[in-house]
This record gives structure tokens, C-alpha cells and sequence, in this order.
């Protein structure tokens, strides 16, 4: 602990520890950086007691407001309330830049992608990605081959996870293009936020997000089918036992659309229609919150009830734009996100400017002697999964996990990558009455109709467990406001 | 708006009705029983159970608190407040894109003060305070939900639930008020039936309104006009009539459907029964069978606006 704090924050700090992971707040001499002195003045100026008072009534106000997710496998009492941590994340106008116009560059290609192997597969003949890979995958969706897709846009909503590494850099560590979810904690937490430090929160000269909604809804509009003027935009929903209801009935609230359900939908000659007290109302566009399984029982699994019957011929025939569209989640595949770089290289012809996680693929020979011979070294990751399952993080396992993960790998190696344990970066959490630091990455969100636009900000989530490196809120995850800063 | 959306609206807004129709019964009931005279505090709660429209009621144990707190936190027992408190929130929580956060906000709060684990010591320390903080919290939702909603078709299916709710449950308490209501006023002004008349009237939170029309002459006959065919009091039978035609009338102009012939039809016989009859007509005839078609009444126009703007069939739907 350095000098020159003052004794509240020292108290605060108490013996926070630094080491070779990269501190958000703090500089490796212990020194704050310089975004950070503003926060820790206000922080050492109020009286204890206080912190603890607005911590409670901020969770006052996420209960009463109802913002939660839903546990599943629990009668009682599966709703609680999303986790998250008083202090905000910083980011600073420079950083930011960065940020954005790599994920800008990140989902163009991705875009590209998708269209051109769902269509000539000139990368493929190229042989710069494997012909196999992309058609073991098991998200690759043959009922996509050969269909036009309006305006050419596969993925209109995206939300990458970065990572800041020890060397300050930040990196893509995944691409969630199918239904991420998360934005509304990012709302929410902004409102919340203000609440607790308007003072703060106004000297800082933050960037605005409360606009995504509206950002979200020009999206959709712009990716009606043809010669409809005044589209009927809806959002399909599982429904209320998914965990992410919440955030379906929040984003549909603040668009001013209707919250649809599969039952509400109809399909008569490759029209969707809903439901609805004047009769049946013809469909438009669906942004959809079901994942491409689920969607349809004719085309995709025929025993799920949650999707509506005849959707993908209405897709098909142009007379509905789905979004995002079915099939995308080839392209988040975790074996397919090694190649990435590439993609940027051969659609774009740039470097890509936000690097990629170094990943092992386990089809590879060599590179799965290595992994299995390092597997206490290593995090293992099967590639269609997310929400932080089927993971074996290698320096956390016992040897019969280890063994188990060896048995199914060698099984099946196309079904796994394996990554290093990144130290990533770490921020101050308010736990109990001190400052501990916390792992936490970034999801920014991406949209992508007319053009690309990403609010400044995003979903900084927590390991709000001491020493953990899993931040999904299905797993004891947490999340804090992100502030980017104007300058 | 989707079907689905207006059929958890209706319910949501029924659903709270009946807690506050629950709340407000048992507090007048244990309020008379601390009175001896008249009848017996058992024979007083079989009144309440059948008021209630509990075909089963819960026998008469003796032990008066602990029976008022299950009927307050059961919430398994379609008419306990808990057990409507979690239908109407689970029904809110069904359509959090359609009602304003300060509704939801408002519900969700009432919801948390009856799970909270000090709810039924409280409620024991002081059923009084605590039956007045549920219906505050009742109260509460139903100003921001006039205030804070736009007043469109989810309104008016709100509306519609409300005041059919309202309708069924004031016929059910006035038939079972019926032995009461035609027994000969008594000679002897002992104070007792003054206190049960009273105390129907305090069920329907009328008795205030009730003696600004009528004085505090207190009359079965009367109690019976006010109650039933009264233009201007939202308790009345009469006046949640009016209100059901008026929300179905303004559905159709928002919507831009004709209601059906059935559905325009039943609509228009209760509120011509209400409206064209008097009360001496009533008393003469078969008041009980007045009552018992009310009620009817009201269950057939909720079949009807279901199968009109709820379960209709997608073949009828295309073929306009």
C-alpha cells in the first residue's frame, strides 16, 4: 500500500491485494490511475455508514422494480434479484475508441461470413477455414443455404465478451450470436446508478446508453421486408419461466412492442399473424428471443411447443424478417472463433485491431497432445456451449475431473478448444465494508442494421466469488455499471 | 392487443377485486362479533364463508385468529388474499411490457409485504393495522393504475374485470344476506340488526354513501335499492353494469370490431334489468332469484368475451 491516500480510503483498502493481473483502479505500485481519483475521493469522503445506505437502498429499488432473472430447477422462489457491485467500471474515451471500431471491424467479417457460407462458400474453397469444421458444427443450419436474407444482415443484435489482459490490451475472448442477453442489466444499472451517485456520475462526464432501445428498434425497422411502410415489430419470447423474461418484457416496454409468446403466433400461407382482440394481426419483423431449435417444430426440433409452426416457410418466403436469423451461431462456434482473425484478414484485408484469446483446436493433432499433456494449465471448453458450461477451468480441477475431460475429448476432439488461464483483469467490489478486487470482463453490444452502432458501454460482469473466473450470472455472477468516460 | 395480454389483464385486475372484496368481509365479520348480542360468532363466519362463495368453507374451530389468518395467507385456497395477491402478480408479471412500472412496482411491493417472513406475526400483533396496510396496498395499485395507464383497450380489459368481479361478488353477499335483509325490522331497537344491516353496508364500503342518499335511517328495502340499482356508486350492481357495457363499448371503438349479437345482447339484459326495474317490484317478486340472475348474468358475459376476443378460433378469424 502506497503512501498519500487518505486514512478513510486506506481503511477501505485495507490490505487489497495487487499482484501481475492488471487492476482497473489501481496502478502495480499501488498508486490509483488517474480515471479512478475522482471515485476514490467521493469514496473516502462519506461517512461509513453511508456507502452501506445506498448499497441499501439500491437494493431496494432492483427488488421493488422487479429486476430479476429466474433459477431454474427451484419451485419456490425462482426469481432473484440480478447481483451487482456499487463501484462502477471505468473506461476511458481512448480505450473506448479502440473498443469500438474493433468490434465494428470484428462483426462486418463476421457478417461476411455467414453470408458467404451460407451461400458460395468462397472462403471454404479458399481453403482458409476447413470445409469440415464449419459443416461439423453443430449450429450450422442447411435450411439457411441459398436463402436471401434481408439486407444481407445475419447477426442484428451481438454481444461480445472482452477481457483486459496484464498488458492493459484488450481481447475478444467470445462472439454471442444468437440470443446474448444482458443489455437490460446494463439499463438498468445505469438508472440505478445515477440514483446513487448523481454527484459523481455528473462530474464525470459519462456517455449516454439510454438510447439503445430506440437504437434497437430502428434496427428491426430497417430490416422489414419490402413494401411494408409501417412495420409490426414483435418480440418472441420462451416466456415467463426463461431466465431472461425480465429482460424480454423490459427491452419490449421500452420499444413500445408487443411481448409475443410462440402460442400468440399463427402461420396462413406463409404469413405469420398474432393473436389478438381485433382479430389476427399480421407480423413483420420478430426479434427473437428463442433459440433456433426451439423456433419452429417443422423445420428444427419437432417436440418444442415454444416456437410457432410454419415460421421458417413464412422466413423463407420474405413475407417476416426473423432476427437474428437461424443458423448464426456457426459463426460463435468456439473452434470457428480461432479463425476469426483470418476472416478479418480475407474479407476486410485489415489487421484485426481487438486480438483474439490464443485457442487450441483439439481436431489438430499436435495441438491435442499438447492440451492433454497441459491440462492443469489449461481451461477446456466445449465449442457450442455457453452461459459458462461444460468448462473445465485446469488450474481450479481435481485429477478425476481432468480425466473425465481427457476420456470425452479424446472422444470427441471437434467438440472442444482449450485456451490458456488468462489472468484478466480485475476491479474493486464493495464486500462487507471494504474494497476487494473482483474478475470482471466487458460485453459490450453491438447492433447492426443500416449500419453498425454500439452504445458506449456495456455489461461489465463480476466473479463476485473471491478468486473465481466465471462471471455468467448462471453461475454466481454479478455486474457493474460501465461508465465511458467523454474524454 | 394480444389475446393473451388482455386475458392476463382481466385476471390480474379480478384477482385483486376478490382480495379486496376478502379483506374487507372478514374485517367487517370479526368487527361484528365483538358485539354478543345477535348471532353467534360461528353462524357469523358459515355467513362470511358463503359470502365468499366457498361451497366448502372452513369449519368453525373457535380459535377466531388463527382461522383469519389462514383466510388471509393461504395460498392455496382460491379465496384467501395470499392466493389472489400471487394470481394477479403472476398474471402482471405476464405482461410487464404492458403496465406501467409504477404498477408493477406498486403490486410487486404487495406481493413482498404478504411473503415477508414477519407478515403473519404482525398480522397477529394487530390484525386490524394489518387488513388496513393490505387494503391501502390494494388501493394504492388501483390509483396508479388509473393514473399511470394509458387508457386504452389493456385499461378497459382491467375495467372489465374489475366490475364483472365486483358485480358477481356484491349479488353473492346480497343473497346471502337475504334471511336479513326480509325479516321484520325489530320492535324492540335493541341495536342488533341496526349493526348487521350496517355491517352489509361496510362490506360494500357503502354505508357513508349509503346515508348521504338515504340518511342513517337504516331499511333492508333500501339497503337493497342502493346496492343493487343505484346509478352512482361504484359498489352498486347497477353501476358496475354500466361500466362492463362502457368498457366493451370502448374496446369496440379502439378495436374496430362489432361486438357480437350474444355478447351486445347479454350486456344489454342485465343492464336493463338493473335499469328498468324498482325495488318494490324486486321485493315483490323473488328477490333470491333477482340475485341468482345477476350472477348468471355476469358469468355469461365473461364466457362470451372470451370466446369473442380470447379463444376464438383462427378458421373464424380468416374467414372475416
Amino acid at each position: 500500500m502506497s503512501a498519500g491516500h487518505p486514512a478513510e480510503l486506506e481503511m477501505l483498502f485495507g490490505d487489497y491485494p495487487l499482484d501481475q493481473a492488471f487492476d482497473e483502479m489501481r496502478q502495480a505500485n499501488g498508486d490509483l490511475r488517474p480515471q479512478y481519483r475522482a471515485l476514490a475521493d467521493t469514496l473516502a469522503r462519506l461517512p461509513q455508514d453511508e456507502l452501506q445506505r445506498r448499497k441499501q437502498s439500491a437494493d431496494l429499488s432492483f427488488l421493488t422494480q422487479g429486476i430479476t432473472f429466474t433459477v431454474y430447477g427451484r419451485d419456490e422462489g425462482t426469481e432473484r434479484i440480478f447481483p451487482y457491485d456499487l463501484l462502477p467500471r471505468l473506461i476511458t474515451a481512448s480505450e473506448w475508441d479502440r473498443i469500438e471500431r474493433g468490434l465494428t471491424q470484428r462483426i462486418t467479417a463476421l457478417n461476411l461470413f455467414l453470408r458467404d457460407v451460407y451461400s458460395d462458400a468462397k472462403i471454404l474453397n479458399d481453403r482458409i477455414i476447413p470445409r469440415e469444421l464449419v459443416y461439423s458444427c453443430k449450429h450450422y443450419r442447411r435450411q439457411m443455404r441459398g436463402l436471401q436474407v434481408p439486407r444481407n444482415v445475419y447477426i442484428a443484435v451481438v454481444g461480445s465478451d472482452l477481457l483486459r489482459l496484464n498488458t492493459g490490451e484488450f481481447v475478444v475472448l467470445e462472439d454471442n450470436l444468437r440470443v446474448p442477453s444482458g443489455v437490460s442489466y446494463m439499463l438498468t444499472n445505469r438508472r440505478v446508478m445515477k440514483r446513487t451517485f448523481p454527484e459523481l456520475f455528473h462530474s464525470y462526464g459519462v456517455r449516454p446508453i439510454e438510447h439503445y432501445p430506440q437504437l434497437l428498434l430502428a434496427t428491426l425497422r430497417s430490416l422489414a421486408p419490402e413494401g411494408r411502410p409501417e412495420p409490426n415489430i414483435v418480440l418472441l419470447t420462451p416466456g415467463v419461466f426463461n431466465s431472461a423474461y425480465f429482460e424480454h418484457t423490459y427491452l419490449a416496454r421500452q420499444m413500445g412492442i408487443d411481448l409475443v409468446e410462440g402460442r400468440d403466433l399463427v402461420t396462413h400461407d406463409n404469413v405469420v399473424y398474432m393473436r389478438t382482440t381485433d382479430g389476427l394481426k399480421r407480423v413483420d419483423v420478430i426479434y427473437r428471443r428463442v433459440d433456433d431449435d426451439f423456433s419452429d417444430p417443422l423445420v428444427f426440433r419437432s417436440d418444442s411447443s415454444l416456437g410457432c409452426a410454419g415460421l421458417f416457410n413464412a422466413y423463407r418466403a420474405g413475407n417476416v424478417t426473423v432476427t437474428n436469423a437461424f443458423g448464426t451461431g456457426l459463426a460463435d462456434d468456439k473452434a470457428v472463433y480461432a479463425y476469426v482473425p483470418r476472416m478479418i484478414r480475407y474479407y476486410l484485408n485489415e489487421d484485426p485491431i481487438l486480438p483474439n484469446v490464443e485457442t487450441y483446436l483439439l481436431s489438430e493433432d499436435k495441438e491435442r497432445q499438447h492440451v492433454l499433456a497441459n491440462l492443469d494449465k489449461l481451461v477446456v471448453k466445449a465449442v457450442g456451449e455457453s452461459g459458462g458450461y461444460g468448462m473445465l477451468i485446469g488450474p481450479h480441477s481435481t485429477a478425476s475431473q481432468r480425466e473425465e475431460f481427457a476420456r470425452q475429448i479424446q472422444a470427441n476432439p471437434r467438440n472442444y478448444i482449450a485456451q490458456p488461464t488468462l489472468d484478466f483483469s480485475r476491479a474493486p467490489c464493495l464486500i462487507g465494508n471494504r474494497l476487494e478486487p473482483r474478475h470482471v470482463d466487458l460485453r459490450p453490444y453491438v447492433l447492426f442494421g443500416d449500419k453498425v452502432n454500439i452504445v458506449p458501454g456495456g455489461l461489465t460482469r463480476v466473479a463476485l466469488e473471491k478468486g473465481s473466473l466465471v462471471v455468467n450470472s448462471s453461475q454466481g455472477g454479478g455486474s457493474k455499471d460501465t461508465w465511458v468516460l467523454e474524454k | 392487443m394480444l389475446s393473451r395480454v388482455a386475458d392476463s389483464l382481466y385476471w390480474m385486475s379480478r384477482y385483486l377485486e376478490r382480495a379486496e372484496n376478502t379483506v374487507r368481509q372478514l374485517d367487517v365479520t370479526m368487527s361484528l362479533m365483538l358485539d354478543p348480542g345477535g348471532a353467534s360468532a360461528e353462524a357469523r363466519w358459515k355467513r362470511l364463508m358463503a359470502a365468499l362463495g366457498k361451497k366448502s368453507g372452513m369449519e368453525w374451530s373457535g380459535d377466531l385468529e388463527s382461522m383469519a389468518r389462514t383466510l388471509v395467507f393461504d395460498s392455496l385456497d382460491p379465496a384467501a388474499v395470499t392466493f389472489c395477491v400471487n394470481g394477479a402478480r403472476e398474471n402482471a408479471r405476464q405482461v410487464r411490457e404492458e403496465i406501467s412500472s409504477e404498477q408493477w412496482q406498486r403490486l410487486n411491493r404487495l406481493f413482498h409485504q404478504m411473503h415477508s417472513p414477519h407478515a403473519q406475526t404482525q398480522f397477529t400483533s394487530n390484525i386490524n393495522d394489518a387488513l388496513t396496510s393490505i387494503l391501502d396496498g390494494i388501493h394504492l395499485f388501483k390509483g396508479v393504475s388509473d393514473t399511470t395507464m394509458i387508457h386504452g383497450q389493456g385499461w378497459q380489459f382491467i375495467r372489465l374485470g374489475r366490475y364483472l368481479e365486483r358485480a358477481y361478488a356484491t349479488a353473492t353477499l346480497l343473497e346471502v344476506y337475504q334471511p336479513n335483509l326480509s325479516s321484520p325490522l325489530e320492535s324492540d331497537r335493541s341495536g342488533y340488526q341496526y349493526l348487521e344491516l350496517v355491517g352489509l353496508l361496510r362490506c360494500c364500503t357503502s354505508f357513508e354513501a349509503y346515508c348521504q342518499v338515504y340518511t342513517a335511517d337504516v331499511a333492508p328495502d333500501r339497503i337493497l335499492e342502493f346496492l343493487l340499482l343505484n346509478r352512482d356508486f361504484p359498489h352498486a350492481i347497477r353501476y358496475c353494469a354500466d361500466c362492463v357495457r362502457q368498457a366493451i363499448e370502448s374496446i369496440q371503438r379502439t378495436g374496430g370490431r362489432r361486438p357480437p349479437e350474444e355478447l351486445t345482447a347479454a350486456i344489454g339484459r342485465l343492464h336493463a334489468m338493473l335499469g328498468y326495474s324498482t325495488i318494490s317490484e324486486i321485493v315483490a317478486g323473488d328477490t333470491a332469484l333477482f340475485l341468482h340472475t345477476v350472477r348468471e348474468q355476469c358469468m355469461r358475459i365473461h364466457e362470451l368475451i372470451y370466446r369473442y376476443y380470447v379463444h376464438y378460433s383462427i378458421q373464424s378469424a380468416l374467414a372475416v
